[in-house]
């Protein structure tokens, strides 16, 4: 038990550093490439160990903490930051009976724990003693707050139509087919939401206002340099990583194959695709969605990006859940 | 005023379109909410496909990897790097030291300092002796390249002046041992 | 000194905005007063980068001067040089060939949309959207090379000179120019749907920094700021120099007096400045580039004072002489420090994220606000 215990915390922390590398290096490459650039090519083959070179300057670079900052609460904010990112990992289903914690609540787990991400930039805005700092916190604060409703609510849609909150079963409901064809056009909009939602809630463009350079220079990192900045750096990406891989659970299928109906033939060559290869195939798909906004569209004003959640998104997946209660009641879905 | 035109108007611009998403902000009922949300959704959609184009149009990348492509660099044979005196295969310029570069530079970059040359009929003569040119103070307007009679300097393509010493980006033009080419007042 | 206190007694606080702040594009210092989100008051703090340029001028000659304005705004540095060279033209009463005046107007219509293009990459940077500044760029850098071909650099060219023009065009000079228009049309649209036509950045814009045209005027606002008010400002229409009296173009006035109408007054006024270049493009005449003028020029005593429409709005140089080489006194009128004044009435009661929007329509050169 505590053997397997420790390989799974190792196997935990090297994905945490390779995904981190991996993904930074996606954004650049996926920004150069839409901004008509070459993007990483200097540092190893076509520039594939740029972002490790980076990471290596941010270790050497000197952790500065500011004189009037609250010196505990600063240097702990980014540790928590990462310790919520490292609980969010533990009941995401890699592969096919590959699974850190199998609990039969996993769609809470996450939802709840993932709320604890708005604790530790709360702390490092207020602890940095800086104003654009602490004006990055209180925006994180209003807006992962209100997003949270309609990530939770497009979630449950999901979740009506499956009757269980447990993930592996969620997928195993989707065995012969994923619930966003299932589901029909109310799954579609929970999804489009979802996709929104979580945008917002892991502070990424269009929807990052707590950092915000162009306003707030760098917002509630302001103050944060070397490691400690590279800890907030790198729990953006890997909860950027998890949202994706939530999303891709709950209505692309998990580590599910590509099944349609009764095509035993087909269904029988998409099962030879290993089950890893679809889940990670599914979550960096949404990640390049999440990446490919970032790079398109300018950033929203915090009183519209409260009007978006309230006036908007709120209201229409609420009527959502009702249409997705309706078809689950008579059976609509295949 | 703009009726005595000499000059024929043939545009073909577009017209702008100056809405493009719906950003009405006016209430009207759940039609007009529901259009909105739709409106919008489609305006975001327009610049989703844009930029889909680029990243998956690779040629139409447009960076330069400067030090690598220096080979085949190609600047105009106007482009200003810094001031230069051609001597041909004789060791010898055109310059006559008459000093309008240094009156015309605004930033007293170019300082000449004449010396007397005996010539053969045993007559002194006014001649060059050292054209010091301070690239560090050189803003490359072209003016002295103007200003001078004789065409005795230019505009040099180099462009990479970088140096570790500020004393080397003091240059002499006039190579030693050069002389005024022949015919030249 | 800024004072180090952070808040009012009303309980505000007190933000410096630069004179290090990446929404500020320079060294531009800005202290805010602001309650929450919402701004109560904008103080513009200016002298990070003066360099008492039209000092200096005094101590130059009437051909060494030019080459300084284009350090003022760099951005259409062209436009500035011509100003200085057309007031000298007025205090030597001289005439320059047709040929150096369509080329110069060229040039001008060039630059403008080549600092419009920046400002539009950089507007759509300040609102958080990076990829447009890429975009922007690619055909910015196409007039670059167009002028570098030419004049001999990228930025601060010097090409205007007292009696006309340096050099005469290169031989490519009107293929290029073509080339880029062609260009131009078929990438606008473009521009239209990374930015105008997005519903976040119309509602980032529509609505805010609202400036009223009586405010307009009593700031002194020029160019694209009070053009978006409908003010008509343009002194390419209303005090017509060069050629312009005799090409065809539109004076680009908006009526919305918000961040959305300066945006489409300066959108559409590249597509006018596109306009006037395939009027006069095919249209060049022959003869010398240059008036022939005197070795050392000398203005007579008096007071000469010549404006021109640059990106940004009206610059004016004013040059007193004493009959000498080099001018007693210059003066030069920036458009850019009398839109920055309009800032504060702009920004007061919006939100912090507005501001930036309005400093982005503003199109703040700071060398050229501070000189």
């Amino acid at each position: 038990m505590v053997i397997e215990m420790v390989i799974a915390g190792v196997c935990v922390i090297g994905l945490f550093a390779a995904l981190g590398l991996v993904l930074v290096l996606m954004e650049r490459r996926v920004a150069a490439w839409i901004q008509i650039r070459l993007g990483p090519n200097r540092v190893g083959p076509k520039g594939m160990l740029q972002s490790l070179a980076d990471t290596v300057k941010l270790l050497v670079k000197e952790g500065m903490t500011p004189n009037g900052a609250d010196k505990f609460l600063f240097n702990f904010a980014p540790f928590i930051a990462m310790m919520v990112a490292m609980l969010l990992m533990a009941p995401i289903a890699f592969a096919k009976d590959f699974q850190l914690w199998d609990l039969n609540i996993g769609v809470l787990y996450f939802s709840a724990i993932s709320s604890i991400m708005v604790i530790s930039i709360l702390m490092a805005g207020w602890a940095s003693n800086n104003k654009y700092s602490l004006m990055g916190a209180m925006r994180s604060g209003a807006q992962i707050v209100s997003y949270e409703l309609s990530a939770g609510l497009s979630i449950l849609a999901v979740v009506i139509l499956t009757g269980s909150l447990n993930l592996n079963e969620i997928i195993q409901s989707q065995a012969d087919g994923w619930w966003i064809f299932k589901g029909h056009i109310p799954v579609i909009i929970a999804f489009i939401i979802f996709i929104i939602a979580v945008t917002a809630e892991t502070n990424r463009a269009p929807f990052d206002l707590a950092e915000a350079e162009s306003e707030l220079t760098a917002g509630f990192h302001t103050e944060y340099s070397g490691m400690k900045f590279a800890l907030f750096f790198l729990a953006e990406y890997i909860n950027v990583f998890i949202v994706c891989a939530i999303g891709a659970t709950l209505f692309l299928g998990g580590w599910m194959p590509f099944h349609i109906g009764h095509w035993e033939a087909f269904n029988h060559v998409m099962d030879y695709i290993p089950s890893s290869l679809w889940f990670f195939g599914k979550t960096f798909f949404l990640i390049f969605l999440i990446m490919w906004f970032r790079w398109t569209f300018p950033r929203l004003r915090i009183d519209q990006l409260l009007n978006l959640e309230w006036k908007y998104l709120l209201p229409i997946s609420m009527f959502n859940i009702l249409l997705v209660t309706l078809m689950a009641i008579l059976g609509w879905h295949f | 005023m703009s009726n005595n035109s000499n000059y024929k108007d043939s545009s073909s611009i577009p017209p702008l379109a100056s809405g493009g998403g719906g950003a009405s902000s006016s209430g009207g009922g759940a039609l007009q909410y529901l259009k909105d949300v739709f409106n919008g959704l489609k305006s975001l959609a327009t610049g989703l496909r844009r930029t889909l184009y680029y990243f998956t149009h690779h040629k139409e990348i447009i960076t330069e990897q400067y030090p690598e492509n220096r080979d085949t660099l190609n600047l105009p044979e106007r482009f200003k790097g810094e001031v230069v005196m051609p001597h041909d295969e004789n060791n010898e310029h055109a310059c006559t030291g008459c000093t309008a570069c240094e009156l015309a530079c605004p930033n007293a970059t170019i300082k000449i300092i004449t010396k007397f040359d005996i010539t053969p009929e045993g007559k002194k003569k006014k001649a060059l002796d050292k054209f010091v040119y301070h690239l560090e103070l050189c803003t490359m307007c072209n003016l002295c390249v103007v200003a001078c009679p004789t065409d005795a300097i230019k505009m040099a393509q180099t462009f990479e002046h970088s140096v570790f010493d500020r004393s080397e980006l003091t240059k002499i033009l006039n190579k030693p041992g050069s002389k005024i080419r022949e015919g030249i007042e | 000194m800024v004072e180090e206190i952070g808040t009012t007694p009303e309980g505000d606080i007190i933000i410096n905005v630069g004179p290090q702040h990446p929404a500020t594009h320079g060294v531009l210092h800005l202290v805010i007063t602001i309650n929450g989100e919402t701004i109560k008051k904008v103080e513009p703090h200016l002298g990070y980068i003066h360099r008492s340029i039209e000092k200096m001028c005094e101590s130059l000659t009437y051909r060494q001067f030019i080459y300084v304005t284009s350090r003022m705004d760099y951005l259409s540095a062209h436009i500035n040089n011509h100003a200085c060279a057309l007031c000298v033209e007025k205090g030597l009463q001289i005439e320059i060939p047709s040929r150096a005046k369509v080329i110069r107007v060229i040039m001008d219509e060039l630059t403008r949309i080549a600092s419009h293009e920046l400002w539009w990459g950089a507007m759509a940077m300040d609102l958080g959207a990076f990829t447009p500044f890429f975009h922007a760029f690619r055909e910015r850098e196409t007039i670059n090379d167009i002028m570098e071909e030419t004049c001999g650099a990228r930025l601060t060219m010097n090409y205007m000179v007292p009696g006309g023009v340096m050099l005469d065009i290169h031989p490519n000079f009107q293929k290029r120019v073509k080339d880029f228009i062609t260009l131009y049309k078929s990438k606008i649209s473009e521009y239209d749907e990374l930015v105008t036509g997005n519903i976040i950045f119309q509602n980032r814009m529509k609505g805010v920094g609202y400036l009223s045209p009586e405010d307009a005027i009593s700031f002194g606002c020029t160019g694209p700021t009070a053009k978006g008010s409908g003010v008509s400002s343009d002194i390419r229409k209303l005090y017509p120099y060069e050629v312009y009296d005799q090409v065809q173009f539109d004076e680009v006035l908006e009526t919305g007096c918000d961040s959305f109408a300066r945006y489409m007054v300066r959108i559409r006024e590249m597509n006018q400045s596109i306009r006037i270049i395939e009027q006069l493009i095919d249209n060049i005449p022959e003869g010398d580039f240059q008036a022939k003028t005197k070795a050392v020029l000398k203005l007579p005593k008096g007071e000469f004072y010549q404006r021109v429409e640059t990106a940004r709005g009206e610059f004016g140089v004013y040059i007193v002489s004493e009959g000498g080489t080099t001018p007693y006194r210059i003066k030069f009128r920036s458009p850019g420090f009398s839109n920055l004044s309009a800032l504060d009435q702009m920004a007061r009661g919006s939100k912090l994220g507005d501001l930036v929007a309005m400093m982005g329509t503003l199109d703040l050169v700071i060398p050229d606000i501070d000189r």
